[in-house]
């Protein structure tokens, strides 16, 4: 079915390195496969400093990718000139996670949405660039009042609707959301989920959601990428993944999210010991194999290949082989 | 009620931030009691005045724009507002500990972790410990939020987010405080760090006996760690009871449920999530009756007008128009 289309970005082996004191690397990315389809969410999970974000971001070619494959509709865009990137960059987009940060504090708001489309030349005149901005402000659930005020006179869910309207004001097809609601409050978080679950219906945009909250991931995506230490180590549909997780790593983040119901209350929680270790260097073999409880020898010195051991369901554990 | 076991009694508090220009009602007429060794869950979104609250407690408030208008807060027997500012530094950091909610923020760059976290225990240092004692502590304090010792001499900037959270909670439990206000301790974490640090926290509590203000917007969290709950909204708390009144029973303020329906579930499939319609009331500003009301799904006529009493049932309150009526029919 899906299998026959080409994916609308995929990922060959991708690997970001970045280059610690002398010889030391840090495996940020270290090897990720993954297709997009059109229309599509991925959501990618996983704990902070496991390379989520970076790859997102090198997807974009915000940071260059050190070796592998971007290909957008099955064309490698890392090959890219900066002049073709530019105009690539207006169908590849990214809503960032700070919306406190990601703003210029210096330009109003209907400034800052029309930046992108002043800067790509979308629209000959400066208003209709600025007739357009007005209109993403409709769109985004933004008051018009609020045109020109600066980002500091608006509240956090306010300001990451500008982040929104921005990302869309030069049409994207892709969209890489970084951690888009995990700054907000639960009332207006769900309004903003809500907003671009909305804006995908409509415009037929592809996601990539990166976050770190699963009950977020799990409500607005199709298919969930699990990730450790720039690995990818368990993919599958959403309802696949949280019925049957099969990865510990994945078992042991499902159990320690704090469910809000009572009844939990003293479920024995997985708690997994120790932090993620550095991914300066990392030893070989598995990578999760410090943490994990069922680690024998093999996870030492093999690293597990992703598998599929279920149809759309795929893992990288020496587990799955017995 | 036995006036004797409560060790923190708040009462009719109300908390203003006024400036030349406005006045905002960041605390309104809030009254809460927490028993030795219990925990309370403060809920509410941003801007709902829970931060406001522990500033309060802690006496932090700005002091030009910060000002108590109403009521009183006894702490252990000390009226917390009218104390002198000598005896306040001597309960502050010491009796009632504080974990901020940005870790980021909320460490000196400039010095290093064990200096930090040392600075605290000798401030309050009653017992005499001496040099050796005290970086002993601190050792046993790193380790005990898990943060091998070694790494002591480390600057904020060379810890994860997850990591300086836990340097902020070494420093708020070094003096083994009888009550602890954690203010969002895990907001900025991960899932698995999150568990680990509220286990630790449980841990802690159950062993010291600490009396605990979790002050957070994760009702998950709340449903895990907390006795009683208090949800706050403009400045008010508009429901507060039992965590099983809160979690288990059916009857809420619209507040309330609207929190509960905007939470994605994890079991079950939503296709929409239903969130409160608008933004919170500004505060320099606030409706007439209920706060609530130019949200409400349920307002009626009555809620614009007339602020509405509380409803009482055991330990369960309710700040609401629906039900005060429902008691005189």
């Amino acid at each position: 079915m899906t299998e026959q289309r080409t994916p609308l970005l995929e990922t060959v082996d991708l690997k970001k390195y970045f280059k610690v004191g002398d010889k030391s690397f840090l495996h940020a990315v270290d090897g990720i496969n993954m297709k997009v389809y059109a229309g599509e969410t991925v959501g990618v999970v996983g704990e902070s400093g496991c390379g989520k974000s970076t790859l997102g971001r090198t997807i974009l070619r915000l940071i260059e990718p050190t070796s592998g494959q971007i290909l957008y509709n099955g064309d490698d865009i890392t090959k890219y000139n900066p002049r073709q990137m530019k105009k690539m960059r207006q169908e590849l987009q990214i809503i960032f996670q700070d919306p406190y940060a990601s703003l210029d504090p210096r330009k109003s708001v209907v400034e800052i949405i029309a930046e992108y489309m002043i800067i790509n030349k979308t629209l000959p005149t400066k208003r209709e660039i600025y007739n357009r901005a007005a209109r993403l402000m409709d769109v985004v659930g933004l008051a018009r009042r609020y045109a020109t005020a600066y980002p500091h006179e608006l509240d956090g869910g306010r300001r990451q609707r500008i982040g929104i309207a921005r990302a869309l004001s030069v049409n994207p097809k892709f969209i890489v959301c970084d951690e888009p609601v995990s700054a907000l409050d639960v009332s207006i978080q769900a309004q903003i989920l809500n907003l671009l679950m909305d804006l995908q219906d409509d415009m037929n945009l592809t996601y990539m959601f990166v976050t770190h909250d699963l009950s977020v991931v799990k409500h607005i995506s199709d298919n969930i990428m699990v990730m450790y230490l720039g690995q990818c180590l368990e993919f599958a549909s959403s309802d696949e993944l949280f019925e049957k997780p099969i990865h510990p790593y994945t078992q042991a983040l499902l159990s320690a999210i704090p469910e809000p119901d009572i009844a939990m209350r003293n479920k024995e929680i997985k708690v997994i010991k120790g932090e993620v270790v550095s991914p300066i260097d990392p030893k070989p073999g598995c990578r999760f194999a410090a943490r994990c409880e069922h680690c024998h020898e093999r996870c030492l010195q093999e690293a597990p290949v992703l598998k599929e051991i279920e149809p759309g369901h795929m893992v990288a554990c020496h587990l799955c082989d017995k | 009620m036995n006036n004797t076991e409560k060790m923190l009694d708040i009462k009719n508090l109300s908390v203003i931030y006024k400036t030349d220009l406005e006045t905002v009602y960041a605390v309104n007429d809030v009254s809460l009691s927490l028993e030795k060794g219990a925990t309370l869950g403060l809920v509410g979104e941003t801007g709902a005045g829970k931060t406001t609250l522990a500033l309060t407690l802690m006496r932090l408030l700005p002091e030009r724009t910060g000002k108590v208008t109403n009521g009183s807060i006894t702490f252990e027997g000390d009226s917390i507002v009218d104390l002198p500012e000598a005896r306040m530094r001597k309960i502050r950091g010491d009796k009632i500990a504080m974990i901020f909610q940005d870790p980021m923020t909320s460490l000196n760059p400039v010095l290093t972790v064990g200096d930090q976290i040392a600075e605290a225990l000798i401030v309050h240092n009653e017992k005499g410990l001496t040099k050796e004692q005290i970086d002993a502590r601190v050792d046993e304090t790193l380790t005990l939020v898990g943060i091998p010792p070694a790494r002591k001499n480390d600057y904020p900037h060379q810890f994860s987010g997850g990591m300086r959270q836990r340097v902020v909670i070494a420093i708020a439990l070094s003096c083994e405080p009888d009550l602890l206000i954690a203010d969002e301790p895990t907001t900025a974490l991960d899932v698995t760090i999150q568990a680990q640090v509220l286990m630790m926290i449980r841990d802690l509590r159950d062993r010291l006996g600490t009396s605990m203000i979790m002050i957070t917007h994760d009702l998950g969290i709340v449903a895990q760690t907390c006795d009683n709950v208090a949800v706050m909204y403009a400045g008010e708390i508009i429901e507060v009871g039992t965590a099983e009144d809160i979690f288990t029973k059916s009857v809420h303020h619209p507040y309330t449920d609207g929190l509960f329906a905007s939470l994605p579930n994890l079991k079950s499939k939503t296709a929409r999530l239903q969130p409160i319609a608008g933004l919170m009331p500004d505060p320099t500003n606030l409706p007439k009756g209920c706060k609530f009301a130019p949200r409400c799904t349920k307002c009626m006529d009555i809620c614009k007008e007339v602020p509405p009493e509380v409803f009482t049932d055991g330990t369960h309150s309710i700040r609401c128009h629906l039900y005060c009526q429902g008691k005189e029919d």
